[in-house]
């Protein structure tokens, strides 16, 4: 008998319920308003604080699409593989053939993230729960592996340097040119939640969930779920790509640890914190993930690991759909 | 011709130490379904507390062999110590859970006793050799092995059988199995189900801490071992099929050999084996080559 | 249920809030240079403090910043640095734990300059940190002194105005090993390599085998093994390494993995068919004490630990470095020495000639190219436009234990000058090697 389906009750299981409203309650109003107030922060932030807030916003991309996955009932323990490939391909094209316009970068970003899904995919959706897990994996290892080996070409573990962009052709200083480039990172994260928060409401969607809950129904249905995986994995696939982009545009440094699973754990880590309900829930985790990592190495540096783990065991233990959820709930007053 | 002998020798060594790290995770998980990403600390644990235990022995000018029996009795102290201790303290809280929760609750206990261990046995380094030294060596063609290598093979073939016999003959074995199937009808024939999963466990990281136990004289025991274990340990048991003691084995020396022949023949791609065989394997067989199929609810 | 839940909400939303404020609160911008003497000299110190490099390089370096930070407040330094703390001032350090990637080091260096506002960073062990950080340091204009990290690309792939480096790099080991090995062996038909497959390994591997190459063509290169990082289980590559029967056996592992390398080869009698070259020996050298296998040749990056000079200086820093941490120093506590005393007699140079409180760019102008004592001997920065430090390197063999010290002794030691393993100016080090070490002064 299968003891992992039959046992989990509804409530342990981090997913948007089907409210009949999009799955992101948050209010336009909402979004408009902390739209703003990012923007804001841009001019008005410590400089350091900023350049954690941009980190956080590109972490907050990649958790983006790898909530998606988790509404399709997928974790994927290697969106390392598109962060790290999309971060790299950004690297190379300033390196190797001196494309420095950020909006050349990021889609050419996203394009060879989105190549690696349609190959990866191809074998990974065909595998469900934690086998998915482990092949999602075991591809961002190999291209951990690859990125050290190959290291003429790039530069193994010391990595590539990712010089200044220039925004529009507007080539600003460096001090600049990471203010820009924050701009960026919140102009494709609102791209982003309004194109999620749509799909959400979508039968898209929905398909998804219902994939979640019973795949085998929805084939009987008569809906090709290959399809839809492929599709939702490709998704998650170029947010990640969008996200390594940014990070490595802030950062000014790719290296292959972009690629190890730590990172990808790291993203799972952040997708529980925030949790899978509503699109600001991975942002509000990046956010908080980012800042409690740079206080903990700040004031425990011989135990920051511990710090984490001992944040994470209460939060997974009694908070399972994240901490988003309740304080959106509670501000907005939505009912259950 | 003597490539192949030495390919194969050290393909057996490297596959017995394989199977022992790898041995308790594949054991939780056929029975608990856990996961269990803190294996690796559970090595390192085994590992520190092995070379603490040798490093007093030796210090008291003693029969030497006693450093091996101290590293049995490290494995076991460790198991018995920590197992009930997270398996009722921390892992009862997330059965019947969304498995992923379940991955990432171990996550967390990985990156608790990762500075655990650190500040209780702090960054220096610990050597525990003379283990290491006690068995002479052993001559293959060109090549020297030390004595030690083939008391790891016997190790692991030993646990191996002992294992097996004891999943298969003894009575308690029989009710894990059963468990193993089909906890609900365990628990309606009366099958005491959290002796069963404590029990398990408790095994299970006993075997973890074996691992790290009989590496300790081999290695300088550092902080930072659990990260490198825990990757090989989940490509031998995804390999192998999860739960399945015969696929760890396999697995162990599938990986073990090829490893060995890259080694030897192409060393640029030995960094890459281990991912490519794993990726290799579940493309053919995405259980695994002894896992079983799961069946889905309709 | 629900009654948990009521609880826990009130706890998340107060911490949430809290979180969000801390984020929302502007401090000052600025990384304004002081113009009078400022209270204090604040030093950001950037090394492992976690993780497998702790132990052989981050700690021993962490120690040494603590020894001479206390000695120069107090004025216990030996001449010449006989003033108190940096041109009078005392000196504050701020410990900052290297490990989390480079990605966290660069969020780590700017959290150093714009939140705790340092007035320089001496820092960096891991090549890819150093070269993530440095072009951040030029961009915020923080003065950066990098004392450890191994990589030659830094100032031979861009000309740095804010970025220091006060000691050798890994160019000086592989061919002053390569070198070396020819004056032990001069009829040397074969070798090998066994090196961590990552930056460090691969650079380290290449330059001495192409040195080596250069230096004597017709060498055969039997094998070259490249096993992961911190694997930790080496039993197959050694068995290659004995069926090739290499006359050397080169490698520049380091910290637990050479050690592990040295006991699982040690037993198995590797170093008595082959002549092994540890580039990073004199690490281990107190660590493995008797177990350290004879007629082995040992490295320290330089004239440092085990090889430094009998000066003064040395028998000073050595002595208090045993007295308080009750082990010898190694050499990335030498090299910690050089940044701080570089760094100290820049300041000084640079208020000699302002006369009052030196700006940053009066230090720079005062640091470049300037020569200063260091335990280790007179450090040049030489390169990179005055900006990287060359210094000579030295090799020695095990003989035997020396059981007052409880290390084993070095015999055979041969010191090579600077300018015998140091690129010229202006030339890469890959380019160096290849048109056969044109101005080089070798003995």
């Amino acid at each position: 008998m299968n003891r992992e389906a039959s046992a989990v009750p509804p409530e342990a299981v981090p997913v948007a319920r089907a409210t009949g409203r999009p799955a992101a309650p948050a209010g336009r109003l909402l979004l408009l308003g902390l739209l703003a107030a990012l923007l804001l922060l841009g001019w008005g932030l410590p400089r350091w604080l900023n350049f954690l807030l941009t980190l956080a916003l590109a972490k907050g991309l990649v958790v983006l699409g790898l909530v998606l996955l988790m509404r399709a009932g997928l974790v994927s323990f290697g969106q390392g593989l598109f962060f790290a490939a999309a971060a790299y391909a950004a690297a190379f094209a300033i390196k190797l053939w001196g494309v420095r316009e950020a909006f050349l970068l990021l889609p050419l970003g996203m394009a060879a993230a989105a190549a690696l899904a349609v190959l990866t995919g191809l074998l990974a959706a065909r595998y469900r729960a934690i086998f998915f897990a482990m092949l999602t994996l075991a591809f961002s290892m190999v291209l951990y592996g690859l990125l050290i080996k190959a290291y003429p070409l790039t530069g193994g573990s010391d990595g590539l340097r990712v010089a200044v962009p220039t925004v529009l052709g507007y080539a600003p200083d460096p001090q600049r040119a990471r203010v820009l480039v924050y701009y960026l990172a919140v102009g494709a994260v609102a791209a982003a939640v309004s194109l999620v928060r749509r799909q959400a409401g979508s039968c898209f969607g929905y398909l998804t969930q219902a994939i979640r809950d019973n795949e085998v129904r929805v084939e009987y249905l008569g809906v090709p779920v290959r399809r839809a995986v492929l599709a939702v994995y490709l998704e998650g696939a170029v947010l990640a790509g969008a996200g390594g982009v940014l990070a490595a545009l802030a950062v000014g440094h790719v290296d292959p640890n972009l690629a190890y699973w730590t990172t990808s754990g790291e993203f799972v880590f952040i997708a529980l914190l925030g949790g899978a309900e509503g699109v600001l829930a991975p942002l509000a985790g990046a956010v908080l993930y980012e800042v409690v990592k740079a206080y903990a190495f700040k004031y425990t540096p011989y135990a920051w690991q511990m710090v984490m783990g001992l944040v994470m065991l209460p939060i997974i233990l009694f908070l399972p759909s994240g901490l988003w959820a309740p304080l959106e709930r509670r501000w907005l007053r939505v009912r259950e | 011709m003597s490539t192949a002998i030495t390919i194969a020798v050290d393909g057996l060594v490297f596959a017995s130490w394989l199977f022992l790290v790898s041995v308790g995770l594949t054991l939780i998980y056929g029975v608990l379904r856990i996961l269990n990403i803190a294996h690796g600390s559970l090595y390192a644990l085994g590992a520190y507390s092995a070379a603490t235990l040798v490093i007093a022995w030796s210090g008291r000018d003693l029969w030497p062999g006693g450093t091996l029996l101290a590293l049995l009795v490290a494995g076991a102290v460790v198991g018995v110590a920590a197992g009930p201790l997270i398996e009722r303290g921390v892992l009862r809280w997330t059965y019947g859970r969304d498995p992923v929760l379940q991955l990432l609750v171990t996550f967390a206990l990985f990156l608790i006793l990762e500075d655990a261990v650190k500040l209780l046995w702090g960054t220096s380094p610990y050597y525990a050799y003379q283990p290491y030294r006690l068995l002479g060596q052993v001559a293959v063609g060109p090549v020297v092995y030390p004595g030690y290598s083939f008391l790891l093979l016997g190790v692991a073939v030993a646990a191996g059988v002992a294992l097996w016999l004891f999943l298969a003959r003894s009575r308690f074995g029989r009710l894990v199995v059963a468990v193993i199937h089909d906890p609900e009808m365990g628990t309606a024939l009366g099958i005491n189900l959290t002796r069963v999963y404590v029990l398990t466990f408790s095994l299970g990281a006993a075997l973890a801490a074996l691992g790290g136990a009989v590496t300790a004289p081999m290695i300088s025991v550092v902080p930072g071992i659990a990260v490198e274990v825990i990757v090989v340990a989940f490509a031998v048991v995804v390999v192998g099929g999860l739960g399945s003691l015969p696929g760890a084995a396999l697995g162990a020396l599938l990986i073990g050999v090829v490893r060995a022949a890259a080694v030897h023949l192409f060393p640029a791609v030995e960094l890459f084996t281990i991912y490519l065989v794993m990726a290799g394997v579940l493309w053919l067989r995405p259980q695994g080559l002894f896992g079983g199929v799961e069946a889905r609810r309709l | 249920m629900a009654r948990r839940k009521g609880h826990t909400w009130r706890w998340t939303e107060m911490l949430a809030t809290a979180l969000l404020l801390l984020l929302a609160v502007p401090a000052w911008l600025g990384t304004g240079t002081g113009a009078p003497a400022p209270r204090e000299l604040r030093v950001g110190i950037v090394t492992f403090l976690s993780g497998p490099a702790a132990a052989p390089f981050g700690i021993p370096a962490r120690n040494a910043a603590e020894l001479l930070v206390e000695a120069l407040n107090a004025g216990r330094v030996p001449a010449p640095y006989t003033q108190r703390g940096v041109a009078g001032v005392p000196v504050r350090a701020i410990y900052v734990d290297e490990a989390g990637g480079a990605e966290k080091q660069v969020a780590e260096f700017r959290r150093l300059v714009l939140d705790e506002r340092v007035d320089l960073v001496i820092g960096y062990i891991s090549s890819a940190d150093c070269l993530a950080v440095a072009p951040v340091a030029e961009e915020l204009r923080a003065l950066l002194v990098m004392f450890d990290c191994g990589t030659n690309q830094i100032f031979e792939e861009r000309a740095y105005r804010y970025v220091f480096r006060t000691h050798g790099h890994q160019i000086l080991d592989s061919v002053g090993a390569a070198r070396y090995i020819l004056r032990l062996r001069p009829n040397l038909a074969t070798i090998a390599g066994i090196n961590q497959n990552y930056a460090w390994g691969q650079d380290s591997w290449s330059a001495f085998r192409d040195a080596v190459l250069k230096l004597k063509p017709g060498v055969r290169v039997v094998t070259e093994q490249f096993p992961r990082l911190f694997a930790g289980e080496y039993s197959a590559e050694i068995s290659a390494l004995q069926a090739q029967r290499p006359e050397v056996v080169h490698t520049s592992f380091w910290g637990g993995d050479l050690e592990s390398f040295l006991i699982q080869s040690l037993p198995r009698g590797l170093y008595s068919q082959s002549t092994l070259v540890l580039t990073t020996g004199d690490t281990v050298l107190p660590r493995l004490g008797r177990d350290m296998p004879p007629g082995v040749v040992v490295g320290a990056r330089g004239p440092h630990g085990a090889l430094a000079p009998n000066t003064g200086l040395n028998r000073w820093f050595k002595n208090a470095y045993t007295e308080r941490f009750q082990v010898r120093p190694v050499y990335p506590a030498y090299h910690l020495a050089q940044a701080v005393l570089g760094v100290k007699t820049a300041y000084e140079r640079a208020q000699a000639r302002s006369g009052g409180w030196p700006t940053r760019e009066q230090v720079i102008a005062a640091f470049e190219g300037i020569t200063f004592e260091t335990p280790s001997g007179p450090i040049r920065m030489a390169l990179g436009r005055g900006h990287q430090a060359i210094e000579p390197v030295a090799y020695g063999v095990t003989s035997r234990y020396n059981a007052a010290t409880k290390e084993y002794d070095l015999a055979r030691v041969i010191v090579f000058p600077a300018e015998c393993v140091n690129p010229p100016e202006g030339m890469t080090s890959a380019e160096w090697i290849a048109r056969g070490f044109p101005q080089a002064r070798c003995p």
